[in-house]
């Protein structure tokens, strides 16, 4: 569904990504793990078409090369990035923020809110509310809704849990099994690699710009090199 | 009795104002370039008014239409051609280059029109009496013009698509580009709209003051760009307060001071806003993302 080939991309003369390669097939939900640094949100960021790969690079989304593509037009193709630090518009109602989630004009824009307002009954308490004046975990759930407003059938989030307590933690992975369940594919981007390959069916781990391991999640949780850098021993 | 004429006559200036306001405004806040060019667009739409009405003869309501149809396609191409290139580039590019666009049409007026100031016809004439009270149409006008303009915008920017992917992108580019908005439109939209308000302006300005001249938007501009300041920059209600603000205020100080002083105050307002509270009456104070 999304393939990623020689994927390099500079910070002018600061390379943050070393040619990268991975794929996420249908209906999986695929992680990125990795340290603070190693470029994990630079990837997801190139898909988007925010930040451009070098030469060579290519990314392929359901069989389209996206790779110079404005951003919105990768948004219309079905592929929505929940960034991170959630990035909800804070001065705009929760109901604006959702509107504008439906800005490509995707599906039934009453319906589709509707919908969101079920998965999360919180966001419809307060839809007239000033975004800015949510909770962390309710930002969270609101930048989630804001991306199923498109109908992604490819949905990225980068660093879903960061800020928030344990338990919203758990939900917030809960709702990504869910989404994946009901047939949107995932690619989850986690500094908390233990809770992320818990979700996941594979995993790459990312070091200073480069995959150096690419296999099951179940494998990559039972691996030695990955319980000693990231699951804490 | 003096006060309250000295009021109405602030009101009127000042609604002016907050037309030119909005257009610093927006463009501040969607692409954080005080737009110095903007004041000569008002120059460009006296011209338009005054080319229309006085060498081609057109009747008045149409050259006010050719005046209000030029700006905000000039201010579209400008963006186009001027500052979309600099895009991510340092601010101080983007800010320096609006200067220079403001001086190219300066003397580019002054080139096709002479710097020699033309006059118009009035274009309101009249006044409206009751009992002691006189006050022109061109007043009345002004002011009614000005706040429909205000209400219509304020329509567009709470109600419709756009206005809201206008609010969005000023909030969070990036963010706006992840929901699919079309960024560059956007930003073209906003410039059409801010130079539209300023067409606006200059059609009301020249009911009061029947002369265009290339520099003419200098001064309307820079009191403009201070009334947006004043209100806080990038906020649309801080707009408008801001220019209403700044005309009561020069024109009180007409009335009660000295007419010399009117300008003076201005800037001393801005510079006061500045030290006491540089995000501006209305306008929210936001770190620098690192």
């Amino acid at each position: 569904m999304l393939k990623v080939e020689d994927l390099s991309v500079f910070y002018g003369q600061i390379q943050a990504l070393k040619s990268i390669s991975f794929e996420v097939k249908q209906g999986e939900v695929v992680t990125l793990i990795g340290a603070n640094g190693a470029g994990k949100s630079t990837v997801l960021k190139t898909i988007s078409g925010l930040l451009r790969g070098r030469n060579g690079s290519s990314i392929t989304f359901m069989g389209q090369d996206i790779s110079r593509m404005e951003p919105h037009r990768i948004v219309e193709r079905g592929l929505s990035h929940v960034p991170e630090g959630r990035r909800i518009f804070l001065q705009m109602s929760v109901l604006e923020n959702l509107q504008m989630g439906a800005y490509t004009g995707a599906g039934d824009m009453e319906a589709d809110i509707e919908q969101v307002f079920e998965r999360f009954p919180r966001l419809r308490e307060r839809q007239r509310q000033v975004a800015g004046t949510l909770s962390g975990g309710e930002q969270q759930m609101l930048a989630i809704g804001r991306a199923l407003m498109s109908r992604p059938k490819l949905m990225m989030l980068d660093e879903p849990s960061m800020g928030l307590a344990p338990i919203l933690i758990e939900q917030i992975f809960d709702i990504i099994t869910e989404l994946n369940a009901a047939g949107t594919t995932i690619l989850l981007v986690e500094q908390n690699a233990r809770m992320a390959l818990s979700v996941a069916h594979r995993g790459y781990v990312l070091e200073t710009g480069r995959v150096v391991l690419a296999d099951t999640a179940q494998a990559l949780l039972n691996s030695d090199a990955v319980k000693k850098a990231y699951l804490g021993g | 009795m003096i006060f309250i004429s000295q009021l109405i006559n602030g009101v009127h200036v000042g609604s002016i104002y907050a037309l030119v306001a909005l257009g610093y405004s927006m463009v501040y806040g969607i692409i954080k370039l005080i737009n110095f060019a903007h004041g000569d667009i008002i120059m460009v739409a006296s011209y338009a008014v005054w080319y229309g009405a006085v060498r081609m003869g057109l009747p008045t309501w149409a050259a006010i239409l050719l005046s209000i149809v030029i700006c905000p396609l000039l201010g579209m191409l400008i963006e186009k051609i001027a500052y979309k290139p600099l895009r991510g580039s340092a601010r101080i590019s983007l800010l320096i280059t609006a200067i220079g666009v403001s001086f190219l049409l300066q003397n580019l007026a002054r080139m096709i029109f002479t710097a020699t100031p033309q006059s118009l016809p009035a274009l309101i004439p009249g006044k409206l009496s009751v009992g002691p009270w006189t006050l022109s149409y061109t007043t009345l006008v002004t002011i009614a013009v000005a706040v429909v303009m205000m209400l219509c915008l304020n329509l567009l920017v709470s109600r419709t698509k756009m206005g809201k992917a206008m609010r969005a992108v000023s909030e969070d580019t990036e963010a706006a580009q992840l929901m699919g908005i079309n960024v560059n439109h956007t930003i073209s939209f906003t410039f059409a709209i801010g130079s539209g308000l300023a067409a606006v302006a200059a059609v009301l300005y020249c009911c009061s003051y029947p002369q265009v001249s290339p520099t003419m938007g200098s001064l309307l501009g820079l009191k403009a760009f201070v009334a947006a300041v004043l209100g806080g920059i990038g906020s649309i209600p801080g707009a408008m307060v801001g220019g209403f603000v700044i005309g009561i205020a020069e024109s009180l100080t007409k009335g009660y001071i000295h007419s010399g002083l009117a300008d003076a105050l201005v800037f001393l307002i801005l510079i006061v806003v500045l030290i006491v509270r540089p995000a501006g009456l209305m306008g929210v104070h936001r770190p620098e993302k690192v």
